[in-house]
């Protein structure tokens, strides 16, 4: 599903991607780690498509609509509601029986109580479960998470690790987080970046 | 209605439920085109006459929509919200015309207030005026749109904007002061119909390179 060649990527004069090549096929897990500056968040976001390689070729045969992408920022307007942000998404993304799929999702992750407020009422944790309700809501083949668990308290973690688990047998992920041993039982693939 | 108009129209509304919401666009332009006008009305001497007042009009329509543009996509710079919508599967130009929509909506919204106070203080305003400044809104929301969108990518998007977006206008202002005031209106008039279909079109296919790495 992606194939990466010696990849690189430059902002200005600074590199923030030097040479990276990897494999992965439909179904697999791609467990991305590295200190601070290695480039874990410009691969990701390569990877998504919201940005293009400088050097190297990057290959992934999934369309916009079967991307879903968590970044380090939840996405989401601070002045809408977690209701209308999703439904927002939800038009863009044209899902079938929309209102079910928001309404369950939201339920999932705990925020149905707090979906008429509005997301600059809603706590950091709150914020990345909205974000995550977001990144899953039409149900993409190809997921791309960037430190998901930042900010999750544990029953919300537990709960991720839970949808991961379950995503991990019949999606393509790629995660990159600082708590490699949450989900490294499910990686079928290693990247550490320098 | 199309996928494409479906996605228009969500994106608009969405700028409209949000100003309806935090009131922070519209004050401020209507704030900032009623006190230049009060400023032009002292400053302008008393026999300048009705053609120096028609100049001053557009000088206070393209500064107030210059302040609106500045925050048009700050609600999209807050927790990126622009790369969630160009994740989205939709095409990206519908982005930028939703957001020249909720622009045009706003601009709009504050001439229904600002000409009718002209009319009162300066100068009546004939209905070649009004046609003026109606196609000069769609140029001025269409071309404003895009750059506002290149300068929010930027830390110095305070300066850039006017950078990019004043040179632009002039033809704009050049169209609407030709149309109001010269013999020759219909030629400004398609002068500025012409100016909004180039530009329009340019700045529908442009977007996507705009908001891209």
């Amino acid at each position: 599903m992606i194939k990466a060649d010696r990849v690189e990527k430059r902002y200005g004069r600074a590199w923030a991607l030097r040479s990276v090549s990897f494999e992965l096929g439909a179904g697999e897990l791609l467990l991305v780690t590295g200190p601070n500056g290695s480039g874990k968040t410009t691969l990701l976001r390569l990877i998504a498509g919201l940005a293009t390689p400088t050097r190297g070729t990057l290959t992934v045969s999934a369309g916009r609509a079967d991307v879903g992408y968590l970044g380090h920022e939840p996405l989401v307007y601070r002045d809408l509601t977690g209701l209308e942000n999703l439904d927002l998404y939800g038009r863009l993304y044209r899902i079938r029986e929309r209102r079910e799929r928001i309404g369950m999702s939201l339920e999932r992750f705990g925020l149905w109580d707090a979906r008429n407020e509005r997301v600059s009422t809603y706590s950091r944790g709150m914020v990345q479960r909205l974000a995550l309700c977001r990144a899953l809501l039409h149900d993409p083949a190809l997921l791309v998470l960037d430190e998901p668990f930042t900010a999750l308290d544990d029953r919300a973690a537990a709960l991720l690790d839970t949808e991961l688990a379950a995503f991990a047998a019949v999606k393509t992920l790629v995660v990159s987080t600082h708590d490699p041993e949450r989900i490294d039982d499910f990686a079928t693939q290693r990247l550490a970046l320098a | 209605m199309s996928a494409y108009a479906a996605d228009v129209a969500a994106l608009a509304r969405k700028d409209l439920r949000l100003e309806l919401r935090t009131r922070e666009t519209l004050p401020a332009m209507l704030l900032f085109v009623v006190a230049t006008l009060v400023v032009f009305h002292f400053a302008l001497p008393p026999r300048a006459g009705h053609d120096a007042a028609y100049g001053l009009l557009w000088v206070a329509l393209v500064f107030t929509a210059l302040l609106g543009l500045g925050r048009a996509w700050v609600p999209e710079r807050e927790g990126s919200v622009l790369d969630g919508l160009v994740l989205a599967p939709c095409d990206r130009s519908a982005i930028w015309l939703g957001k020249t929509l909720a622009t045009l909506a706003f601009l709009v919204g504050v001439e229904v207030i600002a000409l009718p106070a002209f009319a009162v203080f300066f100068a009546p305003l004939p209905v070649r005026a009004l046609a003026g400044v109606a196609l000069a809104n769609l140029g001025i929301c269409a071309v404003g749109s895009l750059v506002a969108a290149m300068a929010a990518a930027g830390r110095t998007r305070e300066l850039i904007l006017p950078l990019l977006f004043l040179p632009l206008a002039i033809p704009l202002i050049v169209g609407g002061v030709g149309a109001t005031i010269s013999p020759h209106k219909a030629e400004y008039l398609l002068f500025l119909v012409l100016y909004d279909a180039v530009f329009s079109i340019l700045s529908w296919a442009a977007f996507e390179y705009v908001v891209t790495e």
